[in-house]
């Protein structure tokens, strides 16, 4: 038995966010006595044999085969269950990125288990692992288990564990696996991965940054947005559902599937605070949450909260702005 | 081509929400409940792939009595047929128990395209649509924001990671999680709403199905997040609260 750790690759290179997955996997093999094997796929693993192995696990277990050149469902969980059918993995962890939203829970359904996405926690209780998720748009946080006999699956979200504490070492053991794959297995053929715009916004480099979610009700608010953001000398950005309205530029987007932003002061204006969001944000310096609901989830991660209307916090926002400059 | 949009019922997003007795869920009945988001988009796209290619859409939902409303709409917004696959506590069942009984039900009549939202306001596991595929047996591509068909051809744009985006080809029949914001959804017409109490809406008992009943994954405790920081609430009125916080951010914060 162990706790397998299923490593990302892009373009050749291992995507961060499989470290923090790994640490996860560390913690939960160490709570459960198991040992941990890292996992990686694709169709020649040699280049990053040495920073797998170094890394603290007890093995490392490379599936290699020409039709794992480039990701595509179909190819990933036929060559995962067939290795998982011979580590038969107590746990098995992701990271909780696109592409394992795209394979992760068809794995998992392949062998007749679930699939517990976007955990932020993992314990150990009575020997089961128990997770951490946020549900109902982050209004709660529920513990959950998985029921049954065989492999745990789940993905583990960014942010959630400190992939600093990895510190490499001494080689681990490296194994390669037999995959048998076929052409015709493969159903969906993927074509070049594309960025759409250039980018003109890197809010990532934006010292201060006033974001705007649903409870701007209206782009006619808009400009009330920009005032504010203009008086802070400040970037304005969005969540999700602006971009999704067309009221702002999807380049504006903050979160999971925008950008991510580190800036001294982020001042959200009416966003409630779902996972989504908090992920592309969470690591600014100074959080500061304008909104009506006095139990919206942003609060949780605020240093400073306002409950109130923005359309009365905002204008009082720029006015004490203006006289105190 | 011949559509199944998968719909779910959530509670309204700005509904109030109380944990139940029993600390595992929410108390549903003060939750307002609507059309999950993401679905509304995938309903959506099916209207619009049925208006360029003909064929038909039909709305399923795995749910309690109540979700019946959803596919109600569904019709009225112009879906030919609706099925919803009805049990008590459908609303908490986990995906594979949710997918299998969908499943179950889409498989009783031939299909193109199986569509559904990327994931649910409720619980958010954002994976019915992956495990669907799975046990429909047909290629997917989740996080779908661009659908093209030629024949039984699709081309689909695939979201990805930070602005990234990639194109998948594949055969139907397929399936297929869409993204919020892949559309402007219509609202159901005076005129939709009326034919929509002519058109079929079949209920079956998801006992009949012959699905698991054990749940795969079990929400064991409920609870209010945890404060990762201290938060300091800024009291008063607009500009009492305003001054506050300009006065914080120069001298305590100094972010300004």
């Amino acid at each position: 038995m162990s706790v397998v750790v299923v490593i990302e690759l892009q373009d050749g290179a291992i995507v961060p966010m499989s470290w923090e997955a790994l640490v996860a996997g560390g913690t939960a093999a160490d709570a459960l006595g198991e040992s941990l094997i890292a996992v990686a796929l694709g169709s020649d693993l040699t280049a990053i044999e040495a920073q797998l192995s170094a890394k603290p696990v007890s093995e490392v277990v490379l599936l290699e085969h020409p039709l794992l050149e480039r990701y595509t469902a179909d190819g990933y969980v036929a060559a995962l269950a067939s290795a998982f059918a011979e580590l038969k993995p107590k746990l098995a962890l992701f990271p909780h990125t696109y592409q394992v939203r795209d394979f992760g829970p068809k794995l998992a359904a392949r062998m007749g288990r679930a699939f517990v996405s976007d955990a932020v926690g993992l314990g150990v209780e009575d020997g089961r692992p128990v997770f951490v998720r946020q549900m109902f748009q982050g209004k709660f946080q529920a513990d959950v288990t998985v029921e049954g006999e065989g492999t745990v699956f789940a993905s583990i979200q960014s942010g959630s564990f400190r992939a600093d504490v990895l510190v490499d070492g001494p080689a681990s053991p490296l194994r390669r696996l037999d995959v048998a794959l076929s052409a015709d297995q493969i159903r969906t053929k993927p074509l070049e991965r594309f960025r759409e715009t250039a980018g003109a916004v890197d809010l990532s480099s934006a010292e201060r940054i006033v974001s705007v979610g649903r409870g701007i009700k209206d782009p006619e608010n808009l400009p009330l947005v920009e005032k504010l953001a203009a008086a802070l000398g400040a970037e304005v950005a969005a969540s999700r559902p602006i971009c999704d309205n067309g009221w702002l530029p999807l380049e504006r987007q903050v979160g999971s599937s925008g950008q991510t932003v580190a800036p001294k002061l982020y001042l959200a204006l009416g966003i409630s605070g779902a996972i989504q969001h908090v992920v592309g944000m969470k690591g600014s310096k100074t959080i500061v949450a304008v909104n009506k609901d006095a139990s919206a989830p942003i609060f949780e991660i605020a240093d400073y909260g306002i409950v109130g209307d923005l359309f009365e916090v905002a204008p009082a926002l720029i006015e004490a702005l203006e006289r105190s400059s | 081509m011949d559509v199944v949009v998968c719909l779910k019922q959530v509670p309204a997003r700005d509904a109030a929400l109380r944990l139940s007795p029993a600390g595992n869920w929410i108390e549903t009945f003060d939750a307002s409940p609507e059309m999950n988001e993401p679905d509304a988009y995938a309903l959506e796209e099916a209207l619009r792939l049925k208006e360029r290619h003909g064929g038909s859409v039909t709305a399923f939902s795995a749910g309690p009595p109540e979700a019946a409303s959803v596919l109600r709409e569904a019709l009225a917004k112009g879906a030919d047929a609706a099925v919803l696959i009805e049990g008590e506590g459908l609303e908490q069942a986990d995906p594979l128990r949710t997918a299998r009984l969908l499943a179950a039900g889409i498989r009783r009549k031939p299909f193109d395209l199986v569509l559904t939202g990327l994931q649910s306001d409720d619980a958010g596991f954002g994976q019915t649509g992956v495990v669907l595929a799975e046990l429909l047996d047909v290629p997917h591509a989740a996080i779908v924001v661009e659908i093209a068909a030629e024949g039984d051809r699709l081309t689909v744009k695939q979201e990805l990671e930070a602005g990234w985006f990639q194109k998948v080809e594949m055969t139907a029949p397929a399936l297929l999680t869409i993204q919020s914001g892949i559309n402007k959804v219509r609202y159901a017409t005076l005129m939709g709403i009326k034919k929509a109490r002519t058109k079929p809406l079949e209920r079956i008992p998801a006992a009949e199905l012959g699905v698991s009943v054990e749940p795969a994954q079990k929400i064991a405790k409920l609870y209010a997040p945890q404060k990762s920081k201290q938060t300091q609430m800024l009291t008063g009125s607009a500009k009492e609260q305003a001054e506050a916080l300009v006065e914080k951010l120069r001298f305590e914060a100094r972010v300004l």
